[in-house]
């Protein structure tokens, strides 16, 4: 931006905001309020990881961007979210202003520990306005404040507020638009040793001097490992930052608890004049009334099933039905089309590539959607910490927590939502392992898969029997995944124990309203992806699976495919397939399913030029089931069946997975090494069931 | 460890209440603890087990926090 004398024009920022406080105290609710913008609203920690500004206008109709920041417990960072709020605030994030002014948003139901952040904001010399939030919670619960006590201990304004019922906005407003805004008086005080050092590093540290305290404060409270993982300093600051922690541990000071202690201490000085406690304990009692339940030794275990039985109900029943209209609607869509256009190259490429890719993965977003409505209410009610706290102990067995739990369970819909909630994970290493493992959860997209497998393994079988192959297929990708999880722990990311903290917020009516937001958000990010990645994606496979094109006119799509690059990588890959007792056929189905597994059944009636290959799947499993080889065997044995599901139950063969990986990584390394891997296992799989089947005596 | 100095955190029962003395855990560990308010000197409840009985869920500070009992057990405290 070029500076300029003039006026600020109207709707031109003149204020960035930044809105920060601990996961959980309602901090999301009120950005929502003061911008308008649609935003995630949770009950589970840390569930705010995206950047989200919003604009909205001070008490003169001043325009102001509101940053949201990610939800921490402290500036110390541990998670990449906290790492975002804590870069913003000292205005090392690039391409983010540092914030003029803070609004600090505190639980008062739960005063004590969330002051630790504000005693934290108070050291970064920026203007603070403490929004006092769910005032009305604190009040039943028996929690008196002082206002004027807190805004005299705290040195700030405090507004009262209830994000929910839109009380106390106005005066937030004015607080922020106040001008002009002075920074923090007053903060904890650290003993003298320490405040000595910290101001002595602080003058050594390239960063603007308002900061500088702040910043030194930080580093010197940051254990060894953390210090060599700093990058954003030179090698002299981080020595000069260890020797001041050795002269502070000689005089007695642990430099990594004195800072807290203080606070803490001081934090008790401002409890002690402005909170009382007393009366009735309304809602805290309700909640561990209910958590005696839901996370009692047997009934605990009860309603966790139930609820993920309902979950996945739901997702399989209520979502059948728009996924048949978004499949009648892309084939209508692809007839018309049919009928409408001449036979050309284009027209193939329309229907063939761009509505059959795109209309393949669309078809999974009422299952996205009735899986995120889920989430989101556990989410909002506070569930979510406690199936973090029932699993702990079962996913500490392969060295993971409680918290990795929620994005593999989210996998089975889709791993795209799943690997995009391990951004509340602090551990790296975990959540690299869960990153990794989480794909191996069958996730919507293999059950066309299933389905026809199952069918041309046993066309008669009863439901019972298609059911129990099924459930088999998801246990083995559950075994996979916590396997693979262990191994990766054991071998690849050794030597680290991660420690769970987890808060168990109060239990919350969760709104319908922000629920069917997050969903909305949500289902565009997925139809984004579909439109672009999947898109690209499919128009190449078609291109493929097309060209070049046969030299005579009347060769039948079998032929033609046979004849394209598919059919000639088909073959070039049939000598590594051969001991999983596939043919070249096959191979096109794997390879044309290497973006999307579910296209492998879409490939294979084109394969066997099957006609009809909407719903009805009978013509595909009777020709599947009549394909011989050269030599008069049939393809499909059953071990081939069995084997082939197994490949589809390990392997990536997703296309927006490996690009949400990359993006989450933020390297090309880990969705590389995952392609990889699944693969290799999923080859490994299948060649087990095949030849060890054929060692058995079975075909 | 120095069992001597009193209990730790792991060997609560439920509903015992007790103080911080001190932490026989690692730095990183250790401060991570203080920062959630389970600073030396704090009272707190065991309030319940998880199903499998780890991890231990306490109230401390006017809220509850769940920390596993490897944890717990570097976490030495005082019956109150």
């Amino acid at each position: 931006m070029t500076p300029t004398a003039l006026e600020p024009a109207r709707g031109e920022v003149v204020r960035h905001v930044a809105i920060a406080g601990n996961p959980n105290c309602g901090k999301t609710t009120i950005f929502n309020a003061l911008t308008g913008l649609r935003q995630k609203v949770g009950n589970y920690p840390g569930v705010t990881v995206e950047k989200k500004t919003g604009r909205f206008f001070g008490s003169h109709g001043e325009a102001m961007e509101l940053l949201d920041l990610p939800g921490s417990y402290s500036l110390q960072v541990r998670s990449p979210d906290e790492a975002v709020a804590r870069d913003v605030l000292l205005g090392r994030l690039p391409g983010v202003p540092r914030p003029d002014v803070i609004i600090c948003v505190v639980d008062a139901s739960n005063l004590e520990r969330n002051l630790y952040l504000v005693a934290q904001m108070l050291e970064l010399n920026i203007p603070i306005v403490v929004a006092l939030n769910m005032v009305d919670v604190a009040e039943k619960n028996g929690v008196v404040i002082d206002l004027m006590a807190l805004r005299e201990k705290l040195g700030v304004p405090v507004i009262p507020t209830v994000g929910t019922k839109g009380v106390g906005f106005i005066e937030l407003r004015q607080a922020v638009s106040r001008s002009p805004l002075p920074a923090p008086a007053i903060c904890a005080q650290m003993p003298i040793v320490l405040e000595r050092e910290t101001m002595a590093l602080a003058r050594q540290l390239p960063v603007a001097p308002e900061v500088a305290r702040g910043e030194a404060l930080l580093l010197l409270t940051l254990h060894d490992e953390a210090l060599d993982a700093i990058a954003h300093h030179d090698r002299a600051i981080i020595d000069a930052t260890r020797a001041a922690q050795q002269r502070l541990t000689a005089s007695g000071i642990d430099p990594l608890s004195a800072p807290v202690d203080a606070r803490y201490a001081w934090i008790g000085q401002v409890c002690a004049a402005a909170l009382h406690k007393g009366g009735a304990h309304d809602d805290a009692s309700i909640s561990d009334r209910l958590d005696s339940w839901l996370t009692h030794r047997v009934w605990g275990w009860v309603a966790f099933l139930g609820i993920m039985a309902l979950m996945f109900f739901c997702i399989f029943t209520v979502a059948q039905y728009p996924m048949g209209w978004i499949d009648s609607a892309t084939a209508g869509l692809a007839d018309f089309l049919k009928d409408k256009m001449p036979d050309t190259d284009l027209r193939g490429l329309l229907t063939d590539g761009v509505i059959a890719g795109v209309g393949g993965v669309v078809i999974f977003l009422p299952q996205i959607l009735v899986l995120f409505f889920f989430l989101g209410i556990l989410e909002d009610t506070g569930y979510m910490a406690r199936a973090a706290f029932i699993m702990d102990r079962l996913m500490s067995k392969v060295g993971l927590h409680g918290k990795s739990f929620i994005p593999m369970l989210s996998s089975l819909a889709c791993a795209i939502p799943g690997i995009m909630a391990t951004r509340t994970i602090e551990n790296r290493k975990d959540r690299l392992v869960t990153i990794l493992v989480a794909p191996l959860m069958s996730c919507s997209a293999r059950i066309p898969v299933y389905a026809i497998m199952i069918a041309v393994l046993l066309p008669a079988a009863s439901g019972f029997q298609k059911a129990g192959i099924m459930l088999s297929m998801y246990a083995l990708g559950f075994i996979a995944a916590f396997g693979m999880a262990w191994v990766f722990k054991k071998h690849l990311f050794k030597g680290d124990t991660p420690m769970l903290l987890l808060e168990m917020p109060p239990y919350r009516m969760p709104s319908l309203r922000g629920v069917l937001q997050r969903m909305w958000e949500r289902g565009l990010l997925f139809l984004r992806r579909a439109g672009t990645v999947i898109l690209a994606l499919s128009i190449l496979l078609w291109a493929l699976a097309t060209y070049p094109k046969p030299s005579d006119p009347e060769a039948t799509p079998s032929e033609a495919i046979a004849h394209s690059y598919a059919g000639q990588m088909g073959h070039a890959i049939e000598p590594l397939i051969k001991p999983l007792g596939y043919d070249w056929k096959i191979g096109i189905g794997l390879l044309a399913s290497f973006a999307a597994r579910e296209v492998f059944v879409g490939t294979m009636s084109i394969v066997y030029a099957v006609e009809s290959e909407d719903e009805n799947t009978e013509p595909l499993r009777d020709t599947m089931r009549a394909e011989k080889h050269a030599d008069g065997r049939p393809v499909f044995t059953p071990l081939v069946c069995l084997g082939l599901m197994v490949f589809y139950v390990l392997a990536m063969q997703c296309i927006s997975t490996v690009a949400i990986v990359r993006r989450e990584t933020n390297s090309w390394r880990w969705p590389l090494f995952q392609i990889a891997y699944m693969t290799g296992l999923a080859w490994l799989g299948a060649f087990i069931v095949y030849q060890g089947g054929r060692l058995l005596g079975f075909q | 460890m120095t069992a001597e100095a009193g209990d730790v955190l792991s060997a609560l029962q439920i509903g015992e209440k007790a103080r911080v003395l001190g932490f026989e855990l690692p730095p990183e560990h250790r401060q991570r603890l203080l920062e959630m308010g389970l600073t030396v000197g704090a009272e707190f409840e065991v309030v319940r087990f998880a199903p499998m009985g780890d991890p231990i869920d306490i109230k401390v500070r006017g809220y509850h926090l769940s920390l596993r009992k490897k944890e717990a057990s570097g976490v030495r405290v005082a019956r109150l």
